[in-house]
C-alpha cells in the first residue's frame, strides 16, 4: 500500500501539537506539591546541558573547533553576555579556527 | 499594558533573530533529508511549518522514505517529540494562571528547543507576547530554511554550515549558565547532567536507544533525583 505524504504530514503535525499543547492547556493552576515544582524547575536545566553535550561536539566539521565554541560559550555566558552575544561569538570561534584547522 | 505587550513582543523577535539564523542553517539540511525521502519544496516546507520539530521531522522524513504505516508514523512522533511535553509542562508554571486559552494554543504551535530555552529565561513571570514575538522571527527561518535546502541543496560553503550549527548551543548555554552563578545546585547540575549524557552517548548499553528517548530518560532521572534532593525554596519557582 502506498501512503499519501500529505496525511503522513498531518499525522506529524497533529501528533507533534498534541504533545506541546496538552500540558499548556490542562495545567492551568500552579502546582503546589513541592516535589514537582522542583522538578519542573530543574528540567530546563538539565534538558538544555543534556541537549548540548556531547552533541555540539558533532555539530562542527571539527571537535576542536566544537570544544572551543563550547568552552568560549560558557565562559561568555558567565561573565554575563547577551543570548545574542554568546551565540554569534560562539559561531565565529567555530569559522576563525576552522580556517586554520580544516 | 498594550505598552508592554508591544515591547515584550519586540524583544522577542530581537531574541529570535539569532535563533532564526542557525534555524535556516539546520533546516537546509533537514531540506536535503526531506528531498531524499521524496518529498517536494511545498512538501517539505508545509511540514516545517506545521511541526516545527527538528528530531521529529527528520524521524518523519525516514518513516515517509521507507513508507511506514500511519501508526508507526504517530508512534515516533510520540517518542521523538516527548521531550517537547515536559518542556510545555514547565512552561505552564512560567505563564501566568490567568492566561487566556488563545495564548495557550499559540505558545503550544511553537515549543522547541530554543523557543522554550529563551522563554524559560525571561525573569519573572513569562508575557506571551515576548514569545510571540520569538516564534514571528524564527519560525519563517524554519520554513524558509527547509524549502531552500529542497531546491538548492548544498548551496551554503560548508565551514558556514559548520560556524553557525553551533548557534543554537551557544544559545543554550546563555540560557543555563548565568543562573549557575547564583545558584549552588545549578553549578553543580548542570556539569552533572553533561557528564551523564556523554556517558550515555559512549556506553554501548544505551546505543540502542534514540538520541531523542536518551534526552528524556535523563531528563526525568536527574531532574527527579536534584527535586528530591534540593527541593527549591518559595521564592525560586519564577527564575
Amino acid at each position: 500500500m502506498t501512503h499519501n505524504t500529505y496525511i503522513y504530514i498531518l499525522i506529524m503535525a497533529s501528533v507533534t501539537y498534541l504533545i506541546r499543547v496538552l500540558p499548556l492547556t490542562l495545567i492551568r493552576k500552579e502546582i503546589k506539591n513541592k516535589t514537582l515544582r522542583s522538578f519542573l524547575y530543574y528540567v530546563p536545566y538539565v534538558t538544555l546541558a543534556v541537549m548540548t553535550f556531547p552533541a555540539i561536539l558533532d555539530a562542527t566539521n571539527s571537535t576542536w573547533s566544537a570544544m572551543a565554541a563550547l568552552i568560549a560559550g560558557i565562559l561568555l555566558a558567565w561573565f554575563g553576555r547577551s543570548l545574542f552575544q554568546v551565540s554569534v561569538l560562539s559561531c565565529l570561534v567555530v569559522f576563525i579556527l576552522e580556517l586554520f584547522l580544516c | 499594558m498594550h505598552q508592554t505587550n508591544t515591547s515584550w513582543f519586540l524583544k522577542g523577535m530581537k531574541d529570535g533573530i539569532p535563533i532564526s539564523l542557525g534555524y535556516l542553517a539546520v533546516s537546509f539540511t533537514l531540506g536535503i533529508a526531506a528531498k531524499n525521502a521524496g518529498l517536494t519544496a511545498f512538501q517539505a516546507m508545509l511540514t516545517s511549518l506545521t511541526n516545527n520539530a527538528s528530531a521529529g521531522e527528520f524521524a518523519g522524513f525516514t518513516l515517509i522514505a521507507a513508507n511506514a504505516s500511519y501508526l508507526e508514523m504517530a508512534i515516533m512522533m510520540i517518542v521523538a517529540n516527548a521531550r517537547y511535553l515536559l518542556m510545555s509542562c514547565s512552561l505552564s508554571q512560567k505563564i501566568s494562571p490567568s492566561t487566556p486559552l488563545i495564548h495557550r494554543f499559540l505558545i503550544g504551535f511553537d515549543v522547541t528547543d530554543e523557543i522554550f530555552g529563551i522563554s524559560i529565561s525571561v525573569p519573572g513571570k513569562l508575557t506571551p507576547y515576548y514569545t510571540f514575538g520569538a516564534i514571528a522571527v524564527a519560525m519563517p527561518g524554519w520554513s524558509i530554511g527547509t524549502y531552500l535546502g529542497v531546491v538548492m541543496g548544498n548551496i551554503l560553503p560548508s565551514n558556514v554550515v559548520s560556524a553557525l550549527s553551533v548557534g543554537l548551543y551557544g544559545m543554550f548555554l546563555a540560557v543555563i549558565i548565568p543562573p549557575a552563578r547564583k545558584n549552588k545546585v545549578l553549578a553543580i547540575l548542570i556539569p552533572s547532567s553533561m557528564a551523564a549524557s556523554f556517558l550515555f552517548s559512549k556506553l554501548s548499553i544505551f546505543a540502542a536507544l534514540s538520541s531523542g528517548m536518551k534526552i528524556i530518560i535523563l531528563t526525568v532521572a536527574i531532574a527527579f533525583i536534584a527535586a528530591i534532593l534540593f527541593p527549591i525554596k518559595e521564592d525560586e519557582h519564577d527564575a
